[in-house]
């Protein structure tokens, strides 16, 4: 799950790490007068998007009067940020952030991630914050600076001072650099973090160490017992889809393609989409019903399909384990009936009572093309569509 | 032979009594398991599937002499009860449980760094479906009439893929020696380079198939050790051509965030190592069958 940077900042600022004053502003008036309850003589208006790229993308603009301000605040509130992480719809503005500008004289780069290798939580550092990265990792992989944290008894102060000597922090800031570093250690730990990221990280011309942007993520599987987590979810930043489907108990990953699918199961959901790429289609979501398979999730898995109107074709591929295909037969005979599909659906069902699954849909009333194999049923799903598409 | 649980593998199940643990149970026991009892906090004393319960694993252990375990803990406690069945002894845990917080999984490991290696509990998945020894043994939740006895070791992260594939090689014909679920997660108890130096150490095992997919550096190191340490042939299937960058494919470690992970960069650097590739998850069976003959 991730949060926004005013989210972020504030469990930093919780956790003893310096943040410039800001607060956030949900009208030009609101922004207005907050700028001036920061006070200074100039401010940065960000748009509070689930993106990086921000900058780039026209979502941050400094003002160097309080008008400028609500007149930024105008132009950003309830349009839709593109950057490059947020795909061609991009990610609708609800509110921004308004802060004091900084002084800068340092831009650093922190950031804590899962190792998955060592299975350790890695900090990289770098001299060249205000870049990602990647960018970081392309133009100045020389600057960058690793070091594996052992979780079992976390991080050690001599750790986050090599970090800080090693990004040349001058001698007097290295013990407030140092502190910044295991404070963002703490936050990943006791949050249970998967991603915490200061990009930058400045030290600013009259020597504050403030962490002047932050995006942090969470791991869904912890939410459970973390409630000051859980409420930072703002669902405005999610694909409307996804939301559904999460609100469902129903894994699902919306793409770009035209051929929608219901499968069971994380794995043979990516192997099915690669059969459709491979066949020569592109596949318009990754959704996986679970293991079970029960008739209600694929009613649900076919409302939610179905309402994506990219969709032209839907393939259905369940392998039936435990359960009988049989009976996912008759689960889907029984969706239909609740739902109407008008595009051609392709249905390829495998494992225990295979024979038995496919007479049952056969028999029934609903309107498909009957497959074979994953193979068959990608073939069938991409001849399907360019039928569609010739009409 | 076959590797990790065979025929006389003495088993138990923690959270027995669960709907779950029972559904699971009575199809191991009809598969022909050595199930010998279960534990649920709280209920020990009293008998379920014919079966004795105990309060905690080192009752269940020191009464029945089991050495495997099987967990259908609810993922708040299946942190805990990996670390009760370690300390009780218990050799082989498969966690079954979907949802284990990553810094849990990565305690257990580091709670279990306290043994010496013959004491050390293996530990498969969590978020797996479990291990299958066709006509020995099951320990998982998988359909077991799918796999045929033989001498193909099958290793994956996916369920289904995995029973897609076993019944591809069914179809032709091909058997499997032992079939084993790492499962979907970050941090899991056993690698697949844990599992392939099993199976080239198995004499009932003549080819390993192992089914991955993107994200995380599991794959592409077997690769290497594959390469270094093996004589057997492995044939490699990576699901996840078509997942974007940054997104989470249903199992929480199915994400491409590095160089390396995701499919197209796995298949080359396996291809390397000498892994033979199954273009498409239709021919997995196709391929093995070529690797055979």
């Amino acid at each position: 799950m991730d949060i926004h940077e005013y989210q972020a900042k504030k469990i930093l600022s919780d956790f003893g790490i310096g943040i410039p004053k800001g607060g956030i502003a949900y009208s030009p008036e609101n922004a207005e007068y907050k700028a001036k309850e920061i006070g200074g003589s100039k401010w940065v208006v960000k748009a509070q998007v689930h993106s990086g790229a921000r900058g780039k993308a026209g979502g941050i603009i400094i003002c160097k009067d309080a008008l400028e301000v609500a007149q930024a605040t105008d132009k950003l509130l309830g349009k839709k940020l593109v950057t490059n992480q947020t795909g061609p719809a991009g990610k609708i503005i609800n509110r921004v952030y308004i802060e004091e500008a900084s002084d800068i004289e340092k831009e650093l780069y922190l950031g804590l991630v899962f190792d998955r290798g060592s299975e350790c939580i890695m900090v990289v550092a770098s001299t060249e914050g205000g870049m990602s990265v990647e960018e970081i990792s392309s133009e100045k992989p020389e600057t960058i600076i690793r070091s594996k944290i052992e979780v079992a008894v976390g991080m050690q102060e001599f750790q986050a001072r090599e970090i800080a000597f090693s990004l040349g922090i001058e001698p007097e800031l290295v013990s407030r650099t140092a502190d910044v570093i295991r404070n963002c250690y703490r936050v990943f730990s006791e949050l249970d973090a998967t991603m915490v990221e200061i990009n930058p990280l400045v030290i600013t011309k009259d020597k504050h160490v403030f962490a002047l942007d932050c995006k942090m993520s969470f791991d869904n599987n912890a939410l459970f017992r973390r409630n000051e987590v859980s409420e930072l979810r703002d669902k405005s930043q999610e694909n409307p889809s996804e939301v559904y489907a999460s609100d469902r108990g129903l894994n699902y990953v919306g793409l770009d393609g035209n051929i929608g699918n219901i499968i069971n199961g994380a794995g043979l959901a990516m192997a099915s989409m690669d059969m459709i790429k491979l066949a020569g289609g592109e596949p318009a979501n990754f959704l996986d019903v679970g293991g079970g398979a029960t008739p209600e999730k694929i009613v649900k898995a076919f409302k939610l399909v179905s309402s994506d109107e990219k969709v032209k074709v839907i393939l259905v591929n369940i392998f039936a384990g435990i359960n009988r295909c049989d009976w996912i037969a008759e689960g889907i005979v029984q969706a239909l009936d609740q739902i109407k599909i008008d595009m051609p659906l392709v249905i390829r069902l495998a494992g225990t009572n295979v024979e038995k699954g496919n007479q049952i849909l056969r028999d029934s009333k609903i309107n498909y093309i009957e497959a074979l194999s994953l193979e068959d049923a990608a073939n069938k799903a991409v001849a399907a569509l360019k039928d569609v598409e010739s009409n | 032979m076959s590797i990790l649980i065979d025929e006389n593998t003495k088993m138990i199940v923690q959270g027995f009594t669960g709907k779950i643990g029972s559904f699971h149970a009575q199809e191991m026991l009809e598969y022909g398991s050595n199930l010998v009892g279960g534990v649920t906090p709280g209920k020990g004393g009293s008998t379920h599937l014919g079966l004795p319960v105990f309060n905690t694993v080192k009752d269940a252990v020191s009464e029945t002499g089991a050495e495997a375990s099987i967990l259908f803990v609810p993922p708040s406690f299946a942190a805990d009860s990996a670390m009760e069945a370690a300390d009780a002894g218990i050799k082989v845990c498969v966690a079954i449980t979907d949802g284990i917080p990553a810094h849990d999984m990565i305690r257990v490991k580091r709670y279990m760094r306290r043994y010496t290696k013959s004491e050390k509990m293996t530990m498969i998945g969590p978020n797996c479906a479990g291990i299958i020894s066709p006509g020995k043994a099951m320990m998982g939740i998988m359909p077991g009439h799918i796999y045929k006895k033989g001498n193909v070791g099958i290793v994956g992260r996916s369920g289904t893929l995995g029973y897609e594939a076993a019944s591809q090689m069914k179809a032709l014909d091909i058997g499997v020696s032992t079939s084993v679920g790492i499962g979907g997660d970050p941090i899991n108890g056993s690698s697949f380079r844990d599992i392939l130096s099993r199976f080239e150490e198995d004499p009932d095992t003549d080819v390993i198939l192992m089914i991955g997919e993107i994200g995380g550096p599991q794959e592409v190191d077997a690769g290497q050790f594959a390469k270094e340490n093996m004589k057997k042939p492995v044939v490699a299937y990576i699901a996840g051509l078509t997942a974007p960058k940054g997104r989470v494919m249903g199992h929480a470690g199915a994400i491409v965030s590095a160089y390396g992970e995701s499919a197209v960069e796995k298949v080359e650097l396996l291809k390397e190592c000498g892994v033979t590739i199954s273009k498409n998850p239709s021919v997995i069976g196709d391929t093995i069958k070529s690797v055979i003959s």
